[in-house]
């Protein structure tokens, strides 16, 4: 129970749970060849029989849950239907796969909120669970039958063949090989364990309004830890790559990539050091060091919070809060990337959403309550975990546009300070802005020259501060393909982040004086 | 579903898997509802209630494994989900070490009532639920006008499950849970929220704290976080609360995982019989604790419960392993995941070990961080309170710790008498000497 902890946090996936199997069906899924939804609106029946409903079912759940006058409700059915396979000790030796199926059915009466969801999607289970999130209203019905009319809307992932129809036997090579190259780049490599896994999920939205929605999301990530001894040492290191994208994302390249990456890294470690503590110049490698973002600024952006008073950036709108070259964007429509999403889990279509411009702090992230709250257009951002949970304001893709300077003269400019380049997880207390990220390899810097490698550092600091102290921003923006899942109020939801080269004037540095 | 059905339909499960190919086959069925009321602005904010099906198989088939879980639980579905899951665990590589537990593990288990269930759950009315954590927001609303925002919220849940394997196994549990808290944010006049809870955790509808106590306590651990700073980074004593002390012991307990040191990621293998920490240092494993929030009779591959000894005054006595990792490790299977922690606790108060500290930061929370399994490293931020001569001073903030576990424990100076009991880990607050802060 945290909904109402402030804490929110940010991790690079869970721990192995390293299970896949075929991917399994209710009944056959007629929608393999949807992967963009029809424009108008032809095969709309085909949605509503996935999920066993029709528009006089609908509109009779609809009619139940606004029995007590409230403003608004919609109806989100999801069908999700996930696997993994992993590797531990040189074979594929266990394998997992969840279905998991219901409708989710929210009220909205003012800025209030009632919500049931069911997993039977009978007609008497689901006038139940509409009934139930109804009693957030208390007045008399607002019956309406709206005219159900389908909102198509772009497609940020498009796949070449559905996960559910790539059986276990193909995906089994590619840890084997995985395993096989890595085990192959340094004999101190010990153990490994590699995990991939898939995930398709078909959602349906319908409201109150007509709008009705459909959307088909896949989910992919090729996860490899490796654990590695010298002189009696161990260290270990972890990578991942993914996306919304289909098997063909795993090319040869990109696995060996991978492979060189976590191995590289893990040797690195042996050489490395701990930074002395205290605050200090740091420099954020371009990449996933976008955790920055997440953290500093992103949770504390997210409108629910603003709307509730409870941020520290609830009374900054419109004032500059950064240098004039810092612009930070969250954007659900780079393709195929984990954090993007056609439409929202409200049925409102993605955008990119300006969150500061030129230094102004220049829009919030909205869900459905707050847009109305502060009487602006949805941003797109409201999202759920599954059809379990009502929505809230959430990232997708968060990341800042590129800058004036370039990376070598960021680095020559630091005199005593830290590089930062892989990262584990994050946190923010949004209501002091007090964000961290644990920092699992860096660089120091010293006199302008990267020397020795650092690492399991976590580095704090205050959002409005360390915004305002980000002087120097490189022109080689990267974003990172790695597993990240945001934490929020008991809900997680699949991110994405990018940074170019940046120059933060001072962070407090978790070091020890050895 | 009644909890005989349950039992009935996973018993049906096991046997529609060994029909369907598999040698051993294990199935979980649990149905949990779940209640959630919030106030904000003196009004309901939130209301959400619901209830979930889940039913986990796991599937050993020709020395391979799977697991699979679904919650569709209509006959035919599972008659389809089952003959997929033991079609596609033949596509795996075997593992010899993959078994369901020897049934000598099953034997023992104790016959006691832990007493997990309050039966005046259902006579919980919504008006009953709501009035809860509507008298919670008003006793915090009523601490202060200078309150910005305050929530308050009320949770219950009924939690009804069932185990069954093939070579035996059966087990049932019932549990209720009821969770209140309340949130207070503030204004700082220079520039932030500080924000602050107050919450329980407990099973039993009468064990619910005083709602004026909940919220002045709330009230008070806000309003001591005005106007932080960040000190300079060195040296000093640390005492951490207990409800934020959990987060260091996480530290110590995946490294006595089996699959943790079987897979070379923990620092603490082959340390059995080594001294980790100082004599202050005492954890156990105890499942009987009635009413507790980790106590049970049986683990999660049904094993028998045991109260373990795991740390004994600072010497690590035992690992957490499962009957898997066990195989691997040619180790005695114990448990794979933790009951109920205890600790040793001490005979002073919290307040009694803050005014013996003469120069040092009581720690109220953590955030984020994280450590090295393999090595013991960690760094973790923290928000507290500096304390001179017994006295708080000022609170902190933008400070981390750093170390290493190998000798962190070593620094464990006192436990305080304060056992947290709204988690399964009932740590008490601990008083550290010399540890390296991080911060100017």
């Amino acid at each position: 129970m945290s909904f109402i902890t402030r804490r929110d946090f940010l991790k690079t996936g869970a721990m192995a749970v390293a299970y896949t199997g075929i991917p399994l069906f209710f009944r056959a899924n007629p929608l393999a060849a949807f992967a963009t939804p029809p424009e108008n609106g032809a095969g709309l029946s085909d949605y509503y029989d996935h999920f066993g409903v029709d528009e006089n079912i609908i509109g009779e759940v609809i009619g139940a849950a606004l029995e007590k006058g409230g403003d608004y409700c919609d109806l989100y059915f999801q069908h999700r239907l996930y696997n993994s396979i992993a590797l531990e000790d040189n074979a594929v030796n266990r394998a997992h796969t969840t279905v998991d199926y219901g409708v989710g059915i929210r009220v909205i009466k003012n800025d209030r909120t009632g919500f049931s969801f069911t997993e039977e999607l009978t007609p008497k289970s689901m006038k139940l669970a509409a009934r139930t999130a109804a009693n957030i209203a208390d007045g008399p019905a607002a019956p309406s039958r709206p005219d159900f009319s389908y909102h198509s809307h772009s497609d940020y992932y498009p796949i070449e063949t559905p996960w559910e129809e790539i059986k276990i036997d193909k995906k089994i090579p590619y840890l084997q090989q995985l395993n096989e190259k890595m085990r192959s780049l340094d004999s101190r490599v010990i153990k490994t364990r590699l995990n991939f896994s898939d995930q398709s999920c078909y959602i349906l939205q319908v409201n109150s309004d007509g709008r009705v929605v459909f959307d088909y999301r896949p989910l992919s990530l090729m996860r490899v830890s490796c654990n590695v001894e010298q002189k009696g040492v161990v260290e270990q290191n972890s990578e991942a790559s993914g996306g919304r994208v289909g098997i063909d994302y795993y090319s040869p390249e990109r696995l060996d990539r991978l492979a060189r990456e976590t191995v590289d890294r893990a040797i690195l470690l042996f050489d490395a050091v701990k930074p002395e503590p205290g605050e200090m110049e740091v420099i954020l490698s371009a990449g996933s060091s976008g955790i920055l973002l997440h953290e500093a600024i992103g949770h504390p952006l997210e409108a629910d919070f603003n709307r509730k008073n409870t941020s520290i950036f609830a009374d900054k709108m419109n004032q500059p809060v950064a240098e004039k070259f810092v612009s930070i964007v969250d954007d659900g429509t780079q393709p195929h990337f984990r954090g993007a999403i056609n439409v929202d889990d409200e049925g409102n279509d993605t955008e990119k959403t300006y969150l500061v411009t030129d230094g102004i702090l220049t829009s919030y992230m909205h869900d459905h309550i707050s847009a109305k709250h502060y009487g602006v257009a949805p941003t797109g951002s409201g999202r759920r975990e599954s059809f379990r949970f009502a929505p809230q304001p959430r990232m997708r893709s968060t990341y800042m546009l590129p800058g004036p300077h370039k990376r070598e003269e960021i680095i020559g400019s630091v005199k005593k300070g830290i590089m930062a380049e892989s990262f584990t997880n994050g946190e923010v207390h949004i209501g002091p802005g007090d964000f961290t990220f644990y920092v699992k390899i860096g660089y120091l810097i010293e006199d302008g020259k990267v020397t020795r490698p650092v690492k399991d550092i976590n580095l704090i600091g205050n959002g409005p501060e360390v915004l305002s102290k980000v002087v120097m921003v490189g022109d080689d923006l990267e974003y990172t393909r790695g597993g990240w899942t945001c934490g929020k109020g008991g809900q997680s939801v699949p991110v994405s982040m990018g940074l170019p080269t940046v120059k933060v004037a001072s962070i407090t540095v978790g070091g020890s004086n050895s | 579903m009644t909890d005989k059905n349950r039992l009935e339909l996973a018993r049906w499960v096991v046997t529609r898997a060994q029909k369907s190919g598999a040698d051993q086959a294990a199935v979980g069925l649990t149905n949990r509802r779940d209640i959630e009321v919030e106030f904000r602005e003196r009004q309901l904010d939130t209301l959400k209630e619901s209830t979930k099906n889940s039913l986990s198989l796991d599937i050993y088939a020709a020395n391979r494994y799977s697991s699979h879980s679904t919650n569709d639980l209509r006959r035919d579905a599972l008659e389809r989900f089952i003959e997929e899951a033991v079609a596609m665990t033949r596509y795996l590589g075997e593992d010899a070490y993959r078994k369901l537990p020897d049934p000598k593990y099953y034997e023992g288990q104790k016959d006691i009532d832990l007493n997990l269930f309050d039966e005046s759950y259902h006579r919980m009315t919504p008006e009953r639920r709501v009035g809860i954590a509507r008298e919670l927001e008003e006793a915090a609303l009523d601490q202060s006008s200078d309150i910005v925002t305050c929530s308050a919220g009320y949770d219950d849940i009924l939690a009804e499950s069932v185990r069954v394997h093939s070579n035996g196994f059966e087990g049932r549990r019932e549990t209720s849970r009821f969770w209140v808290g309340v949130s207070i944010s503030l204004r700082d006049d220079a520039g932030g929220r500080p924000q602050d809870l107050s919450s329980a955790s407990v099973r039993f509808v009468g064990d619910i704290p005083d709602t004026g106590k909940l919220a002045a306590g709330a009230y008070e651990r806000v309003s001591r976080k005005i106007g932080p700073s960040k000190l300079a980074s060195g040296i000093y004593d640390m005492i951490i609360e207990n409800r934020a002390a959990g987060r260091l012991i996480s530290h110590l307990y995946y490294p006595m995982r089996g699959s943790y040191i079987q897979q070379k990621n923990s620092f603490l293998a082959g340390r059995i019989g080594d001294r980790i920490g100082s004599d202050k240092l005492t954890i156990i494993d105890d499942p009987f604790i009635p009413r507790a929030l980790g106590s049970r009779l049986y683990d999660g591959e049904g094993i028998a419960a045991r109260k373990r000894v795991m740390v004994d005054r600072g010497v690590l006595k035992e690992y957490f392993i499962d009957s898997y990792y066990g195989r691997k490790l040619g180790l005695e299977p114990t448990s794979g995941s933790s009951s109920n922690l205890t600790f040793d606790p001490g005979t002073r108060s919290l307040a009694e070990l803050i005014d013996s500290m003469t120069r040092g930061i009581l720690v109220t929370g953590f955030i984020g961080g994280n450590s090295n399994s393999a090595t013991g490293d960690f760094s973790v931020g923290v928000a507290g309170l500096y304390v001179e001569n017994g006295q708080v001073v000022q609170p902190i903030s933008e400070m981390n710790i750093s170390g290493n576990h190998n000798e962190f424990w070593h620094n464990l100076v006192e436990m305080g008498d304060d056992e947290y009991v709204y988690s399964s880990w009932r740590r008490p607050s601990m008083y550290f000497r010399d540890i390296q802060f991080s911060g100017i």
